[in-house]
């Protein structure tokens, strides 16, 4: 199992944990953990309202695709740090990370 | 301006949508489609014409813009009629429960049922959140530049990194008296050939081009006059300027399907699965625009719930009629 931290929208954080082995991406994690994210498109990275915010843990987390890049590249409040949560695969790398839930709830 | 007479009148022309065709054609009862692009297929056509899906059954592989070529031989029979590139925008119901439709371009559609089979719904400009910006939205803040001309001699700001953004300050460049061009990265990932040319002209002088930047304000009496731009180090620059334009691509919404009295949970559309109707009578929502408890985003999933529609849709178009159920192999498929 996997653990890792996720913030919610008023700054609530809790402690997740999730399988490595059952191919679950991290949307599908806090769509099932029940927090608030509309994940419209369903993980094809089209959306981006599955938009997180890495606190922690960035370095360590796998590049991003060309279309994850092109796709936070139109968000205007994507930073460095920001990820749409449907292209990380839960995987060891994101052991201990800090995920803060950024994306758009209309 | 067009008027349109139908028995079902389909909203969105994806695969679900087309294959609803088929289903309603079984039962004799004819179709129009309704779609925000200027093409038939939806996603598939728009978004990923060429990647192959490998749960459609009978079909090991097929790319998306073949699934939706074979739904378009398979529904001809039926003859749909279709407008493509306008939006449902109201709904009106008459006095016998039927509907008329119109769309943006003022295209009327008489119906007796309204089958929404919108996906992700319509693709709308994404905006930033800046405190005020709907109150400016056609008094100097455009999401799209539709007349160029528009913006002779005025000042200019657009917002943005991607390729529209670099294009049309490229092009506003040699049209508006001031462009400034905000972007919160340092480079951009477009076309470098475009990169560069902004950048050259940031050099020449002839834009202002202000990096790792935001807006974060705007202001004006009435209309735009003002637009306050945090920069490196936080510090806030404010700019006279006529028109604002961020360009933050496109976000699938709802649109003004949330405002016809539908039950919407999350985005999505109520429905009722022994026939995927909706709240309101005669209105049924099939694929990815619905949800259910255990709703699944298949297209398979579309296809079995536009069966099922159609079914009952068919007591709304043929009242006076009793239906009894027909496979195809035993009565074919008779086209109309």
């Amino acid at each position: 199992m996997i653990q890792f931290t996720i913030e919610d929208r008023n700054g609530e954080r809790q402690s997740i944990e999730a399988p490595d082995d059952m191919n679950l991406n991290l949307m599908e994690v806090l769509k099932a953990s029940e927090y608030d994210i509309l994940a419209t498109c369903g993980g094809m990275a089209l959306c981006a309202t599955c938009h997180v915010q890495v606190l922690q843990g960035n370095d360590l987390l796998p590049q991003a695709s060309d279309m994850e890049l092109d796709m936070l590249d139109t968000l205007p409040n994507a930073t460095n740090h920001s990820r749409l949560a449907c292209q990380l695969r839960i995987s060891e790398a994101m052991q201990g990370s800090i995920f803060q839930i950024a994306g758009e709830l209309q | 301006m067009e008027n349109i007479v139908t028995d079902i009148c389909i909203i969105g022309a994806g695969p679900v949508g087309l294959f609803a065709v088929f289903e309603a054609g079984l039962l004799k009862m004819r179709c129009h489609l309704v779609d925000a692009l200027p093409q038939v297929g939806g996603q598939l056509s728009e978004i990923y014409p060429q990647k192959p899906i490998y749960d459609i059954p009978g079909y090991p592989e097929v790319k998306a813009q073949d699934l939706v070529d074979r739904l378009m031989e398979q529904i001809a029979p039926f003859h749909p009629t279709f407008t493509l590139g306008e939006r449902v925008d109201s709904v009106e119901k008459q006095t016998d429960g039927s509907f008329i439709l119109t769309t943006n371009e003022k295209t009327e559609i008489a119906c007796q049922v309204i089958v929404i089979a919108g996906g992700l719904g319509c693709f709308e400009p994404r905006k930033p959140e800046i405190e005020h910006l709907e109150e400016f939205e056609g008094k100097g803040v455009v999401y799209m530049v539709k007349n160029p001309e528009l913006f002779r001699d005025r000042r200019i700001v657009l917002a943005g990194g991607g390729d529209s953004a670099l294009d049309w300050t490229l092009f506003l460049s040699n049209v508006a008296k001031e462009v400034t061009l905000v972007h919160r990265g340092e480079t951009f990932r477009g076309a470098p050939d475009s990169a560069e040319k902004v950048f050259e002209l940031a050099h020449q002088g002839k834009i202002n081009l202000l990096l790792k930047s935001n807006v974060v304000a705007i202001n004006g009496n009435g209309h735009l006059n003002t637009v306050s731009i945090s920069g490196k180090d936080n510090a806030i620059t404010t700019l006279t300027a006529d028109h604002l334009i961020p360009l933050f691509g496109l976000t699938p919404k709802l649109g003004p399907i949330a405002d016809w009295g539908l039950s919407i949970d999350k985005s999505a559309i109520s429905v009722n699965t022994e026939d995927y109707s909706t709240n309101v009578e005669r209105i049924f929502a099939i694929g990815d625009i619905n949800t259910y408890p255990g709703k699944l985003k298949l297209i398979l999933c579309g296809f079995h719930e536009a069966a099922l529609m159609a079914q009952s849709a068919f007591k709304y178009v043929y009242p006076n009629q009793k239906l009894s159920f027909k496979y195809t192999t035993v009565n074919g498929v008779n086209a109309f």
